[in-house]
């Protein structure tokens, strides 16, 4: 029953997704709404202002600096979770064999 | 021609769609964990492949500047490209957190079918 | 690992590529304001050399470290993120204002050489969070 309920649902959003499609910009289009508003004025000025001539090291470093920090951080993060999961448990593996045989 | 015009413009956002689907689809109908994080891998790629189409213009290069090229249309969008590039990596820590979930998982139950997991887990 | 995966194809073509997979990640960092490169895909370049390491030499390999080990020192590249912007901000500007970093240089170069010290940062981050989840996930076999 779940699964027919799931096909449906992914039927749903297969053809809302479609049906979308007519209103997202041409492909290569120059004048697409996500190419005009804040993109010029990083291709103008941010070799003159962070001194960087490539524009995306300029916006990945200089200005959205914060951003990356908050992903070096989640990295980081994901990093310590891998670690403390599988370093934790190799401590208390006996306790985990014998809980598999019950 | 219409059809031909068509197929330019929009059979790249119809592909991503069908790649994006294959996430949701994969990761209700199998039962395997490890087979639902491929589905879920697969969808970030298409989510990736989206912003990087947006970012495109015709006859345009590398987001890098080049002495002689002054025109704002020849360079390609740079904000996509810097988004996506966190989002590649951010994907790759959270894959190693989830497969590290999953080895717990396969050392606790010996399986990661989800059904079998289930009966263990009422024994 | 128990078992070194290597033959002798695979541990001499290993011995030949590993600088030049070191150097080429190197030179990602250090060219990534001048080409495509920076932090993040230096920092899989060479977590990926680290990780090539241990699948062909297992337990003999030169560059191993444990995984506790790779965690600190990914820590220690978060750290310097922060740190630099830190800097800027210990002279009166706001954090990570590059143009207010205490280096006795013009506007241009100190932004140069901000972006430069978080490319590193981020770059050692990425490749010692790589490092530490091959070698926790590889690691429990020992």
């Amino acid at each position: 029953m779940s699964r027919i309920l799931a096909s449906v649902a992914i039927v749903l959003m297969c053809l809302l997704l479609f049906s979308t499609t007519n209103g997202l910009p041409v492909l290569f289009d120059a004048n697409s709404p996500a190419s005009t508003h804040v993109t010029p004025r990083y291709i103008e000025k941010s070799h003159e202002e962070t001194g960087s001539p490539n524009f995306v090291t300029a916006v990945l470093a200089d200005y959205r600096g914060y951003d990356t920090l908050g992903e070096t951080t989640v990295i980081f993060t994901a990093g310590l979770a891998t670690a403390a999961l599988l370093m934790a448990s190799k401590k208390k593996s006996n306790r985990m064999k014998g809980g598999k045989d019950k | 021609m219409i059809m031909e015009e068509v197929l330019s413009k929009f059979l790249i956002y119809w592909l991503i769609i069908i790649l994006f689907l294959v996430g949701p689809f994969g990761m209700i109908f199998s039962k395997n964990l490890m087979k639902k994080l491929m589905a879920m891998n697969v969808m970030q790629v298409a989510v990736i492949i989206f912003f990087l189409a947006l970012g495109q213009k015709a006859g345009a290069t590398i987001p890098i500047e080049t002495s002689g090229i002054a025109d704002i249309g020849k360079y390609i969008n740079p904000l996509p490209h810097a988004l996506m590039l966190t989002a590649i990596v951010v994907s790759l820590a959270t894959t190693g957190v989830t497969l590290s979930l999953l080895t717990l998982i396969q050392r606790n139950f010996g399986t990661l079918e989800e059904d079998e997991i289930m009966r263990r887990m009422e024994k | 690992m128990k078992k070194v995966y290597g033959s002798i194809i695979l541990d001499t073509a290993f011995r030949y590529l590993i600088p030049f997979i070191l150097l080429y990640g190197v030179y990602v960092l250090l060219h990534g304001e001048y080409s495509p490169g920076g932090g993040f895909q230096a920092g899989a370049i060479l977590g990926i050399a680290f990780v090539l390491d241990g699948l062909v030499q297992g337990k003999k390999a030169i560059l191993r470290i444990t995984g506790e080990t790779a965690v600190i020192i990914a820590g220690i590249g978060t750290f310097l993120y922060c740190f630099v912007g830190i800097l800027s901000m210990l002279s009166g500007g706001n954090f990570l204002e590059y143009s207010l970093l205490p280096i006795p240089m013009n506007d241009v170069e100190k932004h140069v050489w901000g972006i430069l010290g978080i490319e590193t940062g981020v770059c050692i981050c990425v490749m010692f969070t790589i490092i530490a989840i091959f070698y926790a996930l590889v690691g429990k076999e020992e």
